[in-house]
């Protein structure tokens, strides 16, 4: 089966963020961007099924700048066999909103006709956890969400999700959509002779426009600002003061 | 127009999530004017609805109660609010698992955008949602004809149960041939769900094994606590992903949130620090976690806890 893994630059998540001071946006000049650690986590468990002889092909895709080509570089020196770059510099960057990504995944499952589509749960960036659901809608495929194991099974894959309380398993028809959640597996590292290897391996080119998809969006971003600062508190000597404290000046326990 | 809240629910008990997102409904209301429904689809959930039409500012409770909707898989319930959106200038959902699950695939059903967990309202259109983990506050205004929308439960607080909405029948039923139900492993607990708990009690990695989580037992016992857990003790093997108080994980806000052992990542703090009250203990004075709890104890939580438990 081909797979196809969506992989999105973000922000690294050991970065702390900015506001631009006049609160139109986080400021990402001359940060350290990354590929999502979701999206590792999706690359990992297509390219383990590979390794396990379920998958024959992982076709890695990004939508973004230019810059996005490093994350697919990353993705081929994981194990992905070919990448899929859609160009959005030609369009503000940052603003291609989930429908919009969602919208160009379609077209290239369209062309591509993979049987699975791994993608990340959320980007740690806008956290809108999304895409996946979006483009399972698109394509009227079913999705596994936040998956914490994926098995295939003859024509069905079986899906372990991470839900609220707990784990629930459903059964997909296939192709289906999946999204990765943190316990789904434990990416590897890049090794050297795969990062230059990954120099060589195909990587296409496309945009929005040759695909037929309008980017634009009806949301607007009015303003970003930092949160409220929580102000410490005290430290207590014991845990007698610790007690009394809680009983008589927070008055949270009886 | 009217606003639709999709209801949360499990074991044909009505969710606390839901009494959160209709608050969340009343303050659009307020601008937009329309009613505001919930939309309770399962099967057999006749006492969820019913309790759903206690709650304060609900006009109509619909249900649509059948077999297809049983466990709420997304596809089918994607294709029932597509189904019944059109007559709504909202529809909103709790940003539990299930409504993260399903609400996306209404929005790309409409052709619309959707704002995941907000935590404010500004006005109809207009909302506050926290990004990069929390470490940025957007302020967004949709134009879309149709606003899809998750909600942060604790950031709104719930209505009260005295209303009595009228219940009505939805008869609308989808085919679902892309997914079904297999099996279902929920953590059997005495204690209060993480999010809606008024005391919570977390472990970070300083609680050195899953083993060792026992030692906050009795205190969450005598506090009537649920547990939690910052996401190193869940990526080192501890506990489980669904007790991870943090941006990946649970956002909670309880009355009074202790962590235990834990440093105070940015992404922990993400879950936690619109929590009343906060109590840190950890051994590393240094740790961030102090910066922003109300009372710090620097201490070996080893000794600690069971001092703790004794004397509380």
């Amino acid at each position: 089966m081909k797979i196809l893994v969506a992989v999105k630059r973000v922000i690294d998540y050991n970065v702390k963020i900015r506001v631009k001071p006049d609160n139109s946006d986080v400021d990402l000049t001359n940060v350290k961007m990354a590929m999502n650690p979701f999206c590792e986590i999706a690359v990992e468990e297509a390219v383990r099924l590979k390794e396990r002889g379920v998958a024959s092909e992982v076709v890695a895709v990004t939508v973004g700048p230019k810059a996005a080509q490093e994350q697919l570089r990353t993705a081929l020196a994981l194990g992905a066999d070919r990448a899929i770059h859609i160009n959005t510099s030609a369009e503000t960057d940052e603003k291609v909103e989930s429908l919009a990504v969602a919208k160009l995944l379609q077209k290239v499952v369209e062309e591509e006709q993979p049987q699975l589509v791994i993608l990340g749960k959320q980007a740690i960036d806008t956290d809108n956890n999304q895409t996946g659901q979006m483009l399972a809608a698109l394509t009227g495929l079913p999705q596994g969400t936040f998956a914490s194991e994926v098995k295939v099974e003859g024509d069905k894959l079986q899906v372990t999700r991470e839900i609220d309380g707990g784990l629930q398993t459903v059964a997909l028809s296939l192709p289906a959509i999946v999204t990765t959640d943190l316990r789904l597996n434990e990416p590897r590292y890049a090794k050297l002779p795969d990062i230059m290897k990954a120099k060589k391996k195909p990587l296409a080119t496309q945009t929005p426009a040759e695909l037929g998809v309008e980017v634009a969006s009806k949301v607007t971003l009015l303003k970003v600002e930092s949160p409220a600062e929580r102000q410490g508190g005290i430290k207590v000597g014991s845990v007698d003061e610790l007690v009394e404290k809680l009983k008589n000046e927070a008055k949270v326990i009886s | 127009m009217s606003i639709l809240v999709l209801a949360d629910h499990h074991d044909g008990q009505l969710g606390s999530a839901t009494a959160h997102v209709v608050a969340a409904a009343q303050q659009m209301a307020k601008e937009s004017g329309g009613d505001i429904d919930v939309l309770v689809a399962g099967e057999n959930v006749s006492a969820v609805a019913e309790t759903a039409a206690q709650l304060d500012g609900v006009t109509r409770v619909r249900v649509a109660d059948n077999a297809v909707y049983a466990h709420q898989l997304a596809e089918p319930l994607g294709d029932l609010l597509a189904a019944l959106a059109d007559d709504y200038s909202h529809v909103l959902a709790s940003a539990s698992t299930t409504g993260k699950n399903v609400l996306p695939r209404l929005a790309a059903l409409k052709d619309v955008s959707q704002l995941s967990d907000i935590i404010g309202v500004a006005s109809a259109d207009t909302f506050q949602r926290p990004i990069y983990a929390g470490n940025a506050i957007a302020t967004v205004q949709s134009a879309d004809r149709l606003k899809v929308i998750t909600v942060r439960t604790s950031a709104f607080e719930a209505v009260s149960e005295s209303g009595s909405a009228a219940i009505e029948t939805v008869d609308t039923v989808v085919d679902n041939a892309l997914s079904a139900f297999v099996g279902e492993e929920l953590a059997q607990s005495e204690r209060p769900e993480l999010g809606a708990a008024k005391v919570v009690i977390s472990g970070g990695r300083g609680m050195g094994s899953g083993e060792n989580f026992k030692l906050l037992d009795g205190i969450a016992d005598k506090l009537g606590a649920a547990i939690g857990a910052s996401r190193a003790a869940v990526d080192a093997g501890f506990v489980p992903n669904d007790m991870q108080v943090g941006q990946t994980g649970k956002i909670v806000a309880p009355e009074l949130y202790i962590a235990v052992g834990i440093s105070g990542a940015i992404q922990h703090l993400a879950g936690m620090k619109d929590s009343k009250v906060i109590v840190a203990i950890n051994k590393d004075e240094e740790a961030p976690i102090f910066q922003i709890a109300d009372y710090g104890l620097v201490a070996d939580l080893f000794e600690a806890l069971p001092e703790l438990e004794s004397k509380l």
